[in-house]
């Protein structure tokens, strides 16, 4: 049976005020706090908790789990920090859910700050996106206004404020510990763990950082329930998912379906691949997972379902490659990124992204030697679960996995530039570019 | 241009949404370039002393972002998304035109300060690929003829729409809305929603796909 979509997050977006406290209001919107303020912040969490809801930035923590580890009672100020630092190659679900539903996330962060016992929330957004940062400065001052901000929200006493943070171009602020030390005003680098950020984290108070869509997710779940959530996806994987699929295909865009669905489903909603061209490589979570190819499509996008196949949900946002593309071109890229955004705190990263990068080049040139293909593999293995923070195991791992399906192309860097096994001008989307 | 006492007065007014007075540090870092044009050492000075940190503290903050700039950006900041998907898809070829046409490099700018050029990684628009930035205002699906287009408006002095709406300003404007600072352009394009971002949407209406909450959906169509 194929897997319908299911628009939830997007489901007004073709309303040009979907953004605007009216417009989310004339679907039910704020309906949810009016609910959750009448609960004790334990029963929200509870709510959460059973709905089996993971984190949509990456990682798939339990959010409710995450919540019930910030300690009541402690005397200190709780923070709730959401995560909308999107910048994984690959990922633009976050950046639409802010423009067209923001509300959306107020909503949902004053929901989950009256759950964990927060009086002051922030959205931490990055900085290279001015026409996201106005609308959500916007947004929170048209939710002021509505009396959805502030002292007594909705009669409850329950008092919240909300600020907006714009970072400056740092993709290592996308970890949870480096975006505190960055909303801090410091240098973005991730910190030790543990203390995890649940019990030492904003100005070394509890805080939950989760991601936008998370926090997203959190209204509809408190106006319909956490059995109406797990009735969609799979069991391990319950829920709603917002997918945006990029790439060679003819209708690239934001599309939200269950969990579970297929990427042979997803390609299909997406108008397949480019005409006169076919599938050669996907990659499903971000540049930071292992890539796939056409054996794979059938394979549910689930949390689970990735990890069987060898790779991660991770982001849940596929980018689509034809045969037109070389993979040593695309990793070597990649690559580029990582070593470029090591934020030079651990050795391993800082290095060794240098030195991957380095043998990538040469490859990538048609000038490496056979020996690179192996010296990578083991640089990677001394890279990954050696750094300070996942950013140098997103680094160690799109090579390994490239070379498990495409290692001629990888050999073929020995004598043969990417550039000339391959026409790099076939891959353009746009007409008039000669090779 | 020297920083006034109205500049230290606006970075003041950015502690007052911290509990914590340091917090505020992005958003002047920001602020300064937007009456700079980049962080000078005069902005530095100014920050430290608003936040009674030392210099080299706000220097070691400042050098580590890449939106940070140390030395003068031009009028218009240029960038082009160079990150793999964009990168192959066309942003290479279009970064290639940019500086065949400039005759700059990477993070260069032009001898009659117009323009600086800067190779940027993923936008967060890769649905949109391949992705150019003027001010960092989303130029989207951009092709090289439409990037030369942008350039020679620009120069001529011709408004330039973003794809997202607001029209282009200057480097130094938009560092101000990136501070926080209203700029009254939120609502340029209402929810922004295009056929990228309604591309499921869409779909899901025309196949009579049932929503996950009937009783909203039925309220929208």
């Amino acid at each position: 049976m194929t897997t319908l979509l299911t628009p939830n997050l997007t489901a007004h977006w073709d309303e040009k005020d979907s953004h605007t406290v009216a417009g989310y209001e004339r679907h039910g919107g704020y309906s949810a706090l009016r609910k959750a303020l009448a609960m004790q912040p334990d029963d929200v969490i509870g709510v959460v908790k059973d709905s089996g809801l993971r984190g949509r930035g990456g990682a798939g923590f339990p959010t409710g789990l995450k919540w019930s580890f910030v300690p009541q009672g402690d005397g200190n100020p709780h923070y709730l920090v959401v995560n909308a630092d999107e910048s994984e190659p690959g990922a633009c679900k976050d950046i639409p859910l802010l423009l067209a539903s923001s509300q959306h996330l107020i909503e949902g962060m004053i929901i989950t700050s009256y759950a964990i016992r927060a009086n002051h929330a922030f959205v931490y957004i990055r900085g290279e996106v001015p026409h996201v940062i106005r609308r959500m400065f916007a947004a929170v001052r048209e939710a002021y206004d509505a009396g959805y901000l502030g002292k007594n929200i909705l009669g409850s006493g329950y008092d919240l404020d909300i600020t907006i943070h714009a970072g400056a171009g740092a993709y290592i602020c996308g970890e949870e510990t480096a975006l505190l030390d960055s909303l801090e005003g410091r240098r973005g680098q991730p910190r030790l763990k543990p203390p995890f950020p649940a019990v030492a984290g904003l100005y070394a108070s509890p805080t939950v950082v989760n991601n936008v869509e998370t926090i997203m997710s959190v209204p509809a779940i408190m106006r319909n329930g956490a059995d109406w959530y797990k009735s969609y996806g799979t069991e391990k994987s319950p829920g709603i998912k917002v997918f945006s699929v990029s790439g060679h295909v003819k209708r690239p865009g934001v599309y939200e379906a269950p969990l579970g669905i297929t990427m042979r489903e997803l390609l299909d909603y997406a108008g397949g691949i480019r005409d006169g061209h076919e599938l050669k490589f996907f990659v499903v979570g971000g540049s930071s997972v292992p890539l796939l190819t056409g054996e794979h499509l059938d394979a549910p996008l689930s949390y689970e379902g990735m990890e069987e196949v060898g790779t991660m949900l991770g982001t849940a946002t596929p980018m689509v490659f034809d045969e037109t593309v070389s993979v040593v071109r695309a990793i070597t890229g990649w690559l580029d990124f990582y070593k470029h955004e090591s934020c030079g705190k651990c050795t391993p990263c800082r290095e060794g992204t240098w030195w991957i990068n380095q043998l990538l080049h040469r490859l990538n040139e048609g000038t490496g030697e056979m020996e690179d293909l192996d010296k990578l593999n083991d640089i990677c293995a001394q890279i990954l679960g050696r750094s300070f923070c996942a950013l140098g195991d997103a680094a160690a791992t799109p090579y390994p996995a490239a070379m498990k399906y495409f290692a001629d192309e990888f050999q073929a860097g020995t004598h043969t530039a990417s550039a000339d096994t391959f026409d790099h001008a076939a891959s353009i989307v746009f007409p008039g570019v000669k090779s | 241009m020297a920083l006034s006492e109205t500049t230290r007065a606006e970075l003041e007014s950015i502690l007052d949404r911290y509990p914590n007075p340091r917090s505020a540090l992005g958003p002047m870092l920001h602020l300064v370039q937007s009456e700079e044009g980049y962080v000078s050492p005069a902005g530095i000075e100014l920050c430290a002393d608003v936040l009674d940190l030392t210099p080299a503290e706000v220097a070691a903050v400042a050098t580590f972002y890449t939106m940070y700039k140390r030395h003068p950006v031009g009028k218009h900041h240029i960038g082009v998304c160079i990150n793999p998907q964009c990168g192959i898809l066309g942003g290479e070829a279009i970064w290639q035109s940019l500086v065949d046409d400039l005759g700059i490099g990477h993070d260069e700018t032009t001898e009659d300060g117009q323009f600086t050029i800067e190779r940027i990684e993923c936008q967060a628009a890769c649905t949109y690929a391949p992705v150019m930035t003027v001010d960092w205002e989303f130029m989207d699906r951009a092709t090289v003829d439409s990037a030369r287009e942008v350039i020679a408006k620009l120069r001529a002095g011709e408004e330039v729409d973003s794809t997202r709406g607001p029209k282009i300003r200057s480097f130094q404007e938009t560092e101000r809305s990136i501070a926080g600072f209203d700029d009254g352009l939120a609502d340029a394009d209402g929810n922004c929603a295009d056929d990228v971002m309604l591309a499921g949407l869409n779909l899901a209406k025309e196949q009579n796909m049932p929503f996950p909450e009937p009783s909203r959906a039925g309220e929208g169509s």
